[in-house]
């Protein structure tokens, strides 16, 4: 299984390899949500869905089911409570 | 007259675009809608140096060229068509400082479209704050444009943007970027196929509907001679424009934007970790709920009865000073009835407004989104349904137009669908004054019998909405993609300035669009009823004096009678005078009810009467009923009309209402049993014509208005008439 934003735990980061579904909305590319980009996970909503995050600066919530797709590398693992 | 520049500000949602907009215009602005959609249409005038003058038009916010809805198509379509008469000669892209990057995707778009274009940097007062340095002078080298830094709350930065702006002739149309390195060999045959046409334009108007259907193809409408790509194949080539466009943004920024990390951190992240968390955040968003009810319901109490009473009073002016006739009644009895029915809902609206102009300013809004987006979904519903639920609850029609933000076009449509059964401000009145009728005095824990039935009515409300946003989750087949991308914008104080247009916009669209039913609606009223046709209609004095001589008062002037029996004992001296006085009002009133059954509009009431008969109702609260289906809120208005009280206010209408006798049952009747029957049928039938307008609009078909008119009234009814029954 390949890491995605859905694993990242607050406050840890990582950098974003590649979408694994083809077609996500280009609104996502829009808000900086490309590869190369660095991810932060600012906070989860109870049962984990939607998953709010700062990429590249931008501030955006997406859904669980949208953050499965996005694959990257988790860079740091200090985790904040 | 020199000529206007035509001048569009287009930019990201929340970077203050419309701060910056009512910088420049003042109160120089207008608000509409462009022709044939609901899509909002700010426009304004702007004075630059030398006596020149600018016209700005206020595109919806969107980020980037890339249509997903109507509103950003709306912008794209005015890019490109240079015989639109709104086309800009210049544009200003107005970017937030600390997201400038995400902000200048945009730009380069724009800007490649060959358009003068003007950047303005907004917040600029976040800056030191925020640890960031800008060096302008090389930016505008890099970008080949020109920057005004702005800051629309310190009010800096406008001057230079309006000398900007007059100066427009000088800015450069060159293109920053060149698109065709995506797809070389799509973009030459491109080129072959539309050799006059230019080619960055061309790829926007192709990609126009890949992801949204299509408004009318401006520029274009021929592309059969050369092979189209799939949508999926399109699609693929936009994200790697977007990757494009990001490499050149970030390769400039790198040298002329910089950010210390450590100052950037702190009020946001603290905010977010409180009222984003899994148990605060939905305490404090029940709080604020609770707040925004209390003040719709305590607070705008006094400033209705104020009004209620200038009405009444202005009323009685009319009809002491204006000579009697059948001109005065009309504009006592019709008219400022009418008008007072919609003034008196201002003071609600208003506070509504205002408390989601208020969250929407702040950023809250997005935050109450990313809560509720989990809970929503099992109802078929997305977290950004909240926001037009809780509209619903002053007007159900800026609340569908709010459903435009859902993306997926299943969820929205259901929110669409069910918001019209949350509590609007509209069914209020009707409420009111059928609780302070039926429901008896007393308290439970505290809670007034009354109060708990008006809460009770805003659950059911609700209730119905997600009851029936789960049916149609089952039966509406229809399989589309959710695209649940939502910005989380940072924390900013309101600008008092800008809540104050919006709230004072809203409240003026709605009093003049709602106005005009009511007042049209009123004044037909009035017609049928004072008017009819027969032999009792025009004897009808002579018919009831000679009734009253030979039997009596009616049941209804009995109970006038013992209404106001104690205004008999003030004054022994004046009891005669004031008991011959009282015996006059009700034969004036028996008198007037007669000619009413005889009118036009009693014999209408009689046609339909069967229906109503089983919900507990007589044939005058059927023709209010009936007449309410073009808005709730003439429910009281007709009874006024009907009741012929000669003016609109409550406490008279609710007499009257109160000593109606139900010539069947021989009981009052507006009791219990029918009383409940009237606040289930007006809590759940869609009783509004402006809402299946906008439904229609924005549904674009028949078919969903049709459904709900049908559902909704239909399942009124059957609640209603079980509800008499039982109780009866």
């Amino acid at each position: 299984m390949e890491t995605t934003v859905a694993d990242l735990k607050r406050g840890q980061k990582g950098i974003i390899k590649e979408f694994t579904e083809n077609l996500l909305p280009i609104k996502l590319l829009e808000l900086g949500c490309l590869p190369g980009n660095e991810v932060e996970l600012v906070q989860v909503a109870p049962l984990k869905d939607p998953i709010y995050i700062n990429v590249n600066g931008s501030h955006i919530a997406i859904r669980r089911e949208m953050a499965l797709h996005i694959a990257l590398d988790i860079i740091d693992d200090t985790v904040v409570i | 007259m020199s000529k206007q520049i035509n001048v569009a500000l287009i930019g990201n949602p929340n970077t203050g675009k419309t701060s910056v907009f009512n910088q420049l215009t003042g109160l120089n602005q207008k608000v509409g809608n462009y022709p044939g959609i609901t899509v909002e249409k700010k426009e304004g005038i702007c004075k630059l140096p030398r006596g020149v003058k600018a016209h700005i038009l206020d595109l919806p916010g969107t980020y980037s060229l890339n249509t997903t809805s109507l509103d950003e198509s709306v912008a794209v379509e005015l890019l490109l068509n240079k015989n639109d008469k709104d086309h800009p000669d210049v544009a200003i892209v107005v970017s937030d400082v600390e997201n400038l990057k995400r902000n200048l995707l945009l730009f380069t778009q724009i800007k490649d479209l060959k358009i003068p274009t003007i950047l303005v940097i907004n917040m600029a007062d976040r800056m030191s704050r925020k640890g960031i340095t800008i060096d302008i002078e090389l930016l505008e080298k890099k970008l080949n444009s020109k920057i005004a830094l702005v800051s629309t709350r310190k009010e800096t930065g406008i001057e230079r943007l309006r000398e900007l702006i007059a100066d427009y002739k000088n800015l450069s149309k060159t293109q920053n970027i060149d698109t065709s390195v995506i797809a070389p060999e799509y973009f030459k045959r491109l080129k072959n196929a539309f050799p006059k046409e230019d080619i960055y334009k061309l790829w926007l108007v192709i990609t126009q509907d890949v992801n949204f259907m299509p408004l009318e193809k401006t520029v274009t409408k021929d592309t059969s001679s050369f092979t189209t790509k799939s949508k999926s194949e399109l699609k693929r080539l936009q994200q790697k424009e977007t990757i494009l466009r990001y490499q050149y943004i970030n390769g400039i920024l790198k040298e002329t934007y910089k950010v210390d990390v450590n100052a950037a951190k702190g009020f946001r992240a603290t905010l977010d970790k409180v009222l984003t968390h899994k148990v605060f955040g939905y305490v404090i968003f029940f709080l604020i709920l609770l707040t925004i009810f209390q003040a719709i319901y305590g607070w705008s109490e006094y400033p209705m009865d104020v009004i209620d009473g200038f009405f009444a009073s202005a009323t009685e002016w009319i009809k002491n000073t204006l000579p009697p006739g059948v001109f005065t009644n009309l504009i006592a009895e019709g008219i400022l009835a009418g008008i007072g029915g919609i003034v008196i809902f201002i003071p609600q609206i208003a506070f509504l407004f205002l408390f989601i102009a208020l969250l929407e300013e702040t950023g809250y809004m997005s935050r109450v989104v990313f809560l509720m987006d989990r809970i929503m979904r099992p109802f078929g519903l997305s977290g950004k349904s909240v926001v037009p639920l809780i509209s619903g609850t002053a007007c159900a029609i800026p609340a569908v137009m709010a459903t435009r933000t859902i993306e997926n076009w299943k969820e929205r449509l259901i929110t669409i669908l069910v918001t019209p059964f949350t509590t609007c401000s509209a069914r209020l009145p009707v409420y009111l004054i059928i609780i302070a009728l039926v429901i008896p005095e007393g308290s439970f824990l505290g809670l007034s019998y009354k109060a708990l039935t008006l809460m009770s009515l805003y659950l059911m409300g609700f209730a119905a909405a997600i009851l029936s946003a789960v049916i149609l989750n089952k039966i509406l087949k229809i399989k589309s993609k959710s695209f649940f991308v939502v910005e989380m914008p940072n924390y900013k104080l309101p600008l008092l300035k800008n809540v104050g247009f919006t709230v004072l916009e809203k409240t003026k669209s709605f009093v003049f669009g709602a106005g005009k039913i009511i007042l049209a609606i009123s004044i037909v009223l009035w017609f049928l009823g004072s008017n009819g046709f027969s032999d009792e209609f025009k004897n009808a004095e002579t018919i009831v004096t000679n009734r009253v001589e030979e039997n009596g008062f009616s049941a209804s002037s009995e109970i006038y009678f013992e209404t106001h029996q104690d205004e008999l004992s003030i004054n022994d001296q004046d009891i005669s005078n004031k008991q011959k006085e009282l015996e006059e009002r009700a034969l004036a009133q028996e008198i007037a009810g007669y000619k009413l059954e005889h009118s036009y509009m009693g014999y209408m009431g009689k046609a339909i009467e069967p229906i109503v008969r089983p919900l507990g109702y007589d044939w005058k609260i059927g023709i209010a009923v009936l007449t309410s289906f073009a808005a709730r809120e003439v429910f009281v208005g007709t009874l006024a009309t009907i009741y012929s009280v000669g003016n609109d206010e409550e406490e008279t209408i609710k007499n009257r209402m109160a000593a109606e006798i139900n010539p069947r049952t021989k009981k009052p009747l507006f009791n219990l049993a029918s009383g409940i029957s009237l606040l289930l049928f007006y809590a759940f039938a869609m009783q509004c014509m402006s809402t299946l307008a906008v439904v229609k609009r924005e549904t674009n078909s028949w078919k969903w208005p049709a459904s709900q008119l049908v559902f909704m009234s239909l399942f009124a009814y059957i609640v209603a008439l079980v509800a008499y029954q039982s109780l009866k």
